[in-house]
């Protein structure tokens, strides 16, 4: 699909390797990370929590706190330039306007003593040099987009006036007001109820269609990946373990990982059985088993796995970091 | 909003209602009481008289308070020392007291945020480790001792008189003289008043700036591309204000009682210096009246801060 | 853990956490030196006695206004007593105030707290109300009106300091009761029928010591200073016994001529309350794990 559309990838992330420098020691946070996103396509970044995948999402915006967190090795190009590079002036222009990025939280992430109109069109005024009339408009228009209704009776509203859908969809079209090239998603629908998070998956899936952005939707629910994302990069650890395009990661998963998290996955078709979880736990950040990082909850452990973590090429595009992956799964 | 008002204005009722008992179970039933000397043979019985008259003492107890408040109110109680009202003798003197203490709450507010947010926004280098130091000191700092390091400090480099409200009227002074002349006796005091203030509210105002700029709406501002100084001065700084507010309550209460020492110190004709002459004199219908005022302009104050903070936060407001 | 008779296990300081918060805490130095300071005043203050080089009553008009020498490190006062000595003895007067007054507004602020906290409804409406009111009063002037009604006496300023500053500690001890009597092991131990006055004592007073430790360490310092700010106006501990706002209220007739008299007692006053307060942000920050990692 995606190699219809354009050759060049919109944002190509290179070796990136995020360390925070604690008091208690040195946490691994991002270790080799690559990968790329070509331009309306969406890419699914899946993992336990713990796994890195926030911070490789705020990395892209260059939002992880300095100190106690330092990039230390690796490089994020978007359209061609790298992002770690810039001055922190030309940075503020990528962000909320190349770049945008809707959080986890919705209850926490709007400022609760601003209205709901005032937090929009200040990206608008911002980025797109409107004054106050037309960026209201603009506002207004985002609001009805999200399918909000009154959007402009809700313009006046405080967040805490609101619900969490609704908080979720304010911050939606926030970040989408400036027709970003590409939108960070950090587990927007995991603090909503349900049936809200179809309808927010959903309109994050048709306003990409619309707009025609890329979309890199962070999640630890393959359930959520499955429904929307175009190709899918599985992390562990601080490493990716499996990437490729959706379909083959769901049906012809090369790495004993993913194959665990898509175990635990919970399927409406079964009424039999408990529900499988990965045994053991996610490892301490700052004590990471030496060799493959997973081997200690593996089912498909071997002495070698203990010696290292190569990447394999499974085929053009999927990549597995498990040196049994052919035996897989 | 409204409703919150009023369940405010009940609390502020029934602890007026509060204040106004201590006060009285302060002056008459505590041991070494003006009341209790009343049995003291060797008290005169000129001031026995006094007492009975301010404090219907013929009267049964209960009804004792009641007029006890009604003289309160209505300007009855008269001073021991002088006889005159002590609503007349406050009244000469309570401005003198606010104009130090809203100077000092000027001074506070104008220098302690800014410091703080200085503070938060250099947090962990060496000028902010400093800024920590120096409220530690302040708040530790005993103001008498201040006042007069910086009163032989000033004397001896300017060679100015800085005690009371001005110097006495040279001849030759012009208009712009005297009110330089007011400026400079305000100074000292006022600034020596402000000085604990100054620490509590810079550190208080650092802490709740560190503590807002972790919170994920900032980050959302952020995410956004606003340039850090929006972020710190509109996103951060008005929600870590908001608890700021409430603090204008509990420095009202300090200032009232450093006014005391501030005022003994520096010759200023305030309530602070009546009340602590009163003391001396055992003047008890003024110190009562003193404290009970103090307490009152506490209350209002809480009172105020509790509005504002209602007008400022827009979840109380329509909460 | 420790094992309650009742068979319910509830939670102590154990170990690990006293080690982190020994981590944290030494971490900050400030803190430390104040904690060194308090040791050193302590030692001075036990050891008085013998550290004093001269009797700190004993007058000898033929050496008063003596400047700081090898012979009297501070000076003498005007009437030539050793002020080293007598500030060596202060310090007593200045701890035992300190102590002795938080220990009593502790004592009732806890108890007030606990009380509210615990039973809530009527009974924590009507005591707040009365913490409200309290709070109202300039707790400098109310203290210096008792006094000044009582007679001054260093037993009565301490009781009277006591009574006056309690309220801080009671309204974040029922905070600390309201949160802690709706957790399980509160429940639980309410459940299986334990007394309320053995659950307070047994299973909430222990976890909300930490805090108390906090407060007490940071009112010891305001004790302090209210004694010599008592002192300064006169009702404070009474001359001829030294204390440090004495020697220093005495010294300031003299301090055009006599600048020892007043900078030192001054310099002792603001040093120690400095330790205590620096101590008890310390404690703060080392306790409160939300406070961790952000000085």
């Amino acid at each position: 699909m995606r190699q219809d559309l354009q050759k060049n990838p919109l944002l190509e992330i290179r070796d990136l390797t995020i360390h925070f420098f604690t008091e208690e020691g040195v946490v691994r946070a991002v270790e080799n990370v690559s990968f790329e996103i070509y331009p309306g396509e969406i890419l699914g970044l899946v993992g336990e929590s713990g796994c890195g995948k926030t911070v490789t999402g705020l990395s892209l915006l260059r939002l992880i706190p300095i100190p106690p967190g330092r990039v230390v090795n690796g490089d994020i190009l978007f359209d061609g330039r790298s992002l770690l590079n810039l001055e922190e002036k030309e940075m503020e222009k990528v962000r909320g306007n190349d770049i945008a990025m809707i959080f986890q939280e919705p209850m926490t992430s709007l400022n609760p003593v601003f209205t709901i109109g005032d937090q929009i069109m200040e990206a608008i005024i911002l980025h797109q040099r409107l004054d106050k009339t037309e960026a209201k408009k603009k506002a207004i228009e985002m609001l009805h987009r999200v399918k909000i209704s009154s959007p402009e009776k809700r313009m006046d509203s405080y967040p805490h006036q609101l619900s969490g859908g609704m908080r979720q969809r304010a911050m939606i079209a926030m970040a989408l007001s400036c027709q970003p090239k590409l939108l960070v998603a950090d587990e927007p629908t995991t603090a909503l109820d349900v049936t809200i998070q179809a309808q927010i998956l959903h309109l994050i899936k048709e306003i990409q269609g619309e707009m025609g952005m890329s979309v890199i939707l962070i999640t630890h629910d393959l359930g959520v990946i499955s429904e929307i994302a175009d190709r899918v990069a599985v992390m562990y650890a601080g490493r990716i373990f499996e990437y490729g395009p959706i379909e083959a990661i769901f049906t012809r998963m090369r790495n004993p990982y993913t194959y665990g998290l898509m175990r635990s996955i919970p399927q409406l078709t079964e009424t039999r059985g408990r529900l499988y979880a990965i045994p053991g736990q996610v490892p301490d950040p700052m004590h990471l088993p030496v060799g493959c990082k997973f081997h200690p909850r593996c089912h498909m452990m071997i002495e070698d796995c203990k010696k290292g973590e190569p990447m394999f090429q499974v085929n053009g595009d999927q990549f597995s970091r498990c040196i049994r992956w052919k035996e897989c799964c | 909003m409204s409703t919150y008002i009023a369940r405010r204005l009940i609390y502020m009722f029934i602890t007026l209602v509060g204040i106004s008992i201590i006060s009285w179970v302060i002056i008459t039933q505590a041991p070494g009481s003006p009341i209790a000397l009343t049995m003291d043979p060797k008290v005169s019985p000129k001031i026995i008289a006094q007492m009975e008259k301010n404090y219907d003492l013929d009267k049964p107890i209960y009804q004792q308070y009641f007029l006890w408040l009604e003289r309160l109110f209505t300007g009855k109680l008269y001073s021991f020392k002088d006889g005159r009202p002590v609503m007349r003798k406050i009244a000469e003197r309570i401005w003198n007291t606010l104009l130090l203490n809203v100077v000092s709450i000027l001074i506070i507010f104008s220098l302690a945020i800014p410091l703080g947010i200085f503070s938060a926004r250099k947090r962990y280098t060496f000028l902010d480790h400093l800024g920590t130091f120096g409220a530690y000191v302040g708040i530790s700092i005993p103001s008498f001792w201040l006042a007069y390091l910086l009163i032989l400090a000033t004397v001896k480099l300017f060679g100015y008189p800085v005690l009371g409200m001005r110097t006495f009227v040279e001849e030759g002074f012009t208009t712009v003289d005297i009110v330089m002349d007011h400026l400079w006796h305000l100074m000292l005091p006022s600034i020596i008043l402000a000085i604990g203030g100054i620490a509590a509210l810079s550190r208080y105002t650092r802490s709740s700036m560190l503590e807002v700029i972790r919170q994920d709406y900032i980050r959302t501002a952020k995410a956004k591309g606003l340039p850090e100084e929006t972020v710190y001065y509109k996103h951060a700084l008005r929600n870590a204000l908001l608890p700021v507010i409430t603090l204008f309550g509990f420095i009202v209460p300090g200032l009232i009682g450093g006014s005391i020492i501030i005022e003994t110190v520096f010759a200023w004709p305030g309530i602070g210096r009546l009340a602590y002459q009163a003391v001396l004199a055992r003047d008890y219908p003024v110190v009562m009246t003193v404290l009970t005022i103090s307490a009152v302009l506490t209350l209002i104050g809480n009172f105020v801060a509790d509005v504002l903070y209602g007008v400022a936060d827009p979840r109380i407001r329509y909460g | 853990m420790v094992k309650d008779d009742c068979g319910l296990r509830y939670p102590q300081m154990m170990e690990s956490q006293l080690k982190v918060f020994w981590r944290y805490f030494k971490r900050n130095r400030l803190a430390i030196f104040g904690l060194i300071v308090i040791a050193v005043l302590f030692l001075i203050a036990g050891l008085a006695a013998f550290l004093a080089p001269y009797d700190p009553g004993q007058t000898n008009v033929a050496l008063k206004l003596n400047r700081p020498s090898p012979h009297h490190y501070l000076g003498t006062d005007q009437l030539g007593r050793d002020v080293f000595s007598r500030m060596l003895y202060g310090s007593r007067i200045s701890l035992s105030v300190g102590f002795v007054a938080v220990a009593i507004s502790i004592f009732i602020g806890i108890l007030v707290g606990a009380v509210a906290g615990y039973y809530g409804g009527w009974t924590d409406n009507i005591l707040m109300r009365f913490v409200d009111t309290m709070l109202c009063f300039p707790t400098f002037f109310l203290i210096l009106t008792v006094v000044a009604l009582l007679g001054p006496g260093i037993f009565k300023i301490m009781v009277v300091i006591g009574i006056t500053s309690w309220m801080g500690t009671s309204r974040f001890v029922r905070a600390e009761f309201l949160s802690l009597r709706e957790r399980d092991f509160t429940q639980a131990a309410k459940a299986l029928g334990v007394k309320d006055l053995r659950i307070i004592f047994r299973h909430i007073l222990p976890n909300a010591l930490a805090p108390v430790f906090v407060t007490a360490t940071l009112d010891v310092a305001t004790a302090i200073l209210v004694e010599a700010g008592l002192s300064f106006l006169g009702f404070g501990v009474q001359p001829p016994a030294p204390s440090w706002g004495n020697i220093l209220t005495e010294g300031r007739t003299y301090i055009f001529d006599a600048w020892w008299l007043t900078v030192f007692p001054g310099l002792a006053i603001l040093m120690t309350v400095l330790s205590f307060n620096l101590l008890g942000e310390g404690l703060r920050d080392a306790i409160d794990p939300r406070l961790r990692g952000r000085r």
